[in-house]
């Protein structure tokens, strides 16, 4: 069936021929497409303009620093305690990326499980909303007296914060995939497995990586709320704790730097799951997908 | 234009008073009964409604009927006894997997099937080049028009080479141009590789123009009213819709399905 008299069939026929999209490639500056950088600059510029205000109504009213510390204050002290302040983050970084890779392998195999199943979704899944709408704070003590190590109370509360988001979200992907696509395997006999490797998994990742966004800021915060409730102190500690201490200590300008490292850390996560998930899509999902129009 | 009687070639699948019930009390065919032969070109032709999909969805096993039979004569039958015949389905949407390019598209049954990689590729970009999108194989389905998704939907049907290609109404989406090119397209490569040929439309004009066999089929309850045949020559061109063939075989198969829908 090698000479068949199509060779020339396309594309000369009207709508297809011009179907396939032109990529025109865009004038960069410093690495950045120069249709993004207002968007860069302009959050920039009301930043700045932010704390000039701050630092300037802190100074012209002379509000003293255990009630609210200007900005310089509080970047010298976090130059100044960059010791302390940076072993804390770091503590508080692996407790958050533990129990985001716990939540992502325990939250994806249960989705897994529980597409293959309907009987132990049906007996499983009420437990996992249980766990999800009981708030951290109340269990943390508990789980604290439990599980004895401080180090592993709060993965465990970190990880019961960040892990249903991406057990509903994947339960969802893993049910959506097109109706057709699922007879079209029936047709040639596809097995569970094949099924579930070249269908359903694909067709979860949006739903998936959709979860991991939210998941990621979750982790973070059940790590910081469960460091308070546990209120451990010494020296491996995490960032929860040195806000703890500055309050007691009426370190307040320290108390912020503490705040801004989570904050940047947040933010962080949030940049890192998003870039991930463009990574994953940009070739095919609509949500990263650049249009013209 | 004669109407068929009794099978001359032998029967490739031999539908026996095959009734369909849906789960709310929809009767959605009754008591059907068809012979489908070794590489012919049949259209199911008939107003929504009439179970002409429901039928197709039937053959290709999606769904048991609720009573009759489907044999499938001369194809292989596992321990149970149930057939494995080699067939493709076209949907009426293209049914692509969107996070594939058109190459693993194309390459999902051979890939089902265990044929190794380098031999799944190789068949699969042939493929994709005969249904005329040779260069296109690294496209993802997004920046592809709807006629070239639909190429690629007919390529994955193809890629396996199977005896029988059940098509649901897989060019209704489509402006009248392309779906003319794809009419065209479609004989040619049933000429070339002599698969039998399902397809369903509600189109009088497509049917007549690609087909044989014309299976008209009435709603409520989804019957066959008529089985046509139409011993116009192939290959058919634009020149064939311009024939006198052509507007008889069109205003027999119109007369047709409007008695189906008066009925």
């Amino acid at each position: 069936m090698s000479d068949l008299p199509l060779s020339h069939a396309l594309p000369h026929d009207g709508t297809d021929a011009e179907a396939r999209p032109v990529f025109a490639e865009e004038r960069r500056i410093l690495g950045v497409r120069a249709s993004s950088w207002p968007g860069i600059i302009a959050p920039l510029v009301i930043g700045i303009l932010a704390l000039t205000a701050w630092e300037l109504t802190v100074r012209l009213k002379g509000i003293p620093h255990y009630i609210l510390p200007g900005p310089l204050l509080i970047a010298q002290t976090l130059w100044k305690d960059w010791g302390t302040l940076s072993v804390s983050l770091m503590i508080t970084l692996r407790i958050t990326f533990a129990a985001l890779i716990a939540a992502v392998v325990v939250g994806v195999s249960l989705a897994i499980i529980f597409t293959q199943s309907k009987w132990l979704e049906k007996s499983l899944f009420p437990y996992a909303v249980i766990l999800q709408v009981t708030p951290v704070v109340a269990i943390a003590p508990l789980i604290i007296i439990w599980v004895g190590d401080i180090n592993l109370s709060l993965l465990i509360c970190a990880w019961i914060v960040a892990f249903f988001p991406i057990l509903s979200n994947t339960i969802l992907g893993l049910n959506s995939a097109d109706h057709n696509l699922i007879n079209l395997f029936q047709l040639y006999r596809a097995s569970r497995w094949q099924t579930l490797r070249y269908l359903r998994l694909p067709a979860a990742l949006p739903y998936f990586l959709g979860g991991l966004k939210i998941s990621g800021g979750l982790a973070l915060i059940g790590a910081v709320v469960a460091e308070f409730v546990a209120g451990t102190g010494g020296s491996a500690s995490g960032l929860a704790f040195r806000i703890l201490e500055s309050g007691y200590r009426l370190e307040i300008p320290r108390m912020f730097a503490a705040l801004i490292l989570i904050s940047l850390s947040g933010i962080a996560i949030f940049f890192l799951t998003s870039w991930i998930a463009h990574l994953c899509l940009r070739n095919w999902h609509e949500s990263a997908v650049r249009r013209e129009n | 234009m004669t109407t068929a009687v009794g099978a001359t070639a032998r029967s490739l699948v031999s539908i026996r008073n095959v009734s369909k019930q849906f789960a709310n009390g929809t009767v959605a065919i009754r008591g059907v009964n068809l012979d489908l032969r070794d590489g012919e070109f049949v259209s199911l032709l008939g107003p929504s409604g009439c179970g002409k999909s429901t039928l197709l969805r039937i053959i290709a096993g999606l769904g048991a009927p609720s009573a009759g039979t489907v044999d499938w004569p001369t194809s292989s039958h596992d321990a149970s006894g149930e057939a494995h015949p080699d067939l493709g389905f076209v949907f009426q949407d293209p049914t692509l997997m969107p996070w594939a390019n058109a190459l693993k598209n194309t390459m999902l049954p051979l890939t089902l099937a265990g044929v190794g990689k380098a031999e799944a590729e190789a068949r699969s970009a042939e493929m994709l080049a005969l249904v005329g999108l040779k260069g296109f194989e690294k496209s993802y389905p997004r920046e592809l028009s709807g006629g070239m998704k639909m190429r690629v939907s007919i390529a994955r049907a193809l890629v396996t080479h199977p005896k029988i290609l059940l098509m649901d109404e897989p060019f209704a989406a489509l402006d009248e141009i392309t779906r003319h090119k794809l009419n065209d397209d479609l004989l040619a490569l049933w000429w070339q590789n002599r698969f039998t040929a399902v397809f369903v439309t509600h189109s009088v004009f497509e049917s007549v123009y690609l087909s044989q066999r014309i299976v008209v089929m009435a709603a409520r309850p989804g019957r066959v009213m008529a089985d046509l045949r139409s011993e116009a020559p192939y290959p058919r061109d634009a020149l064939f819709r311009t024939s006198a063939d052509y507007a008889h075989l069109c205003r027999a198969a119109s007369g047709t399905l409007r008695e189906a829908i008066a009925a």
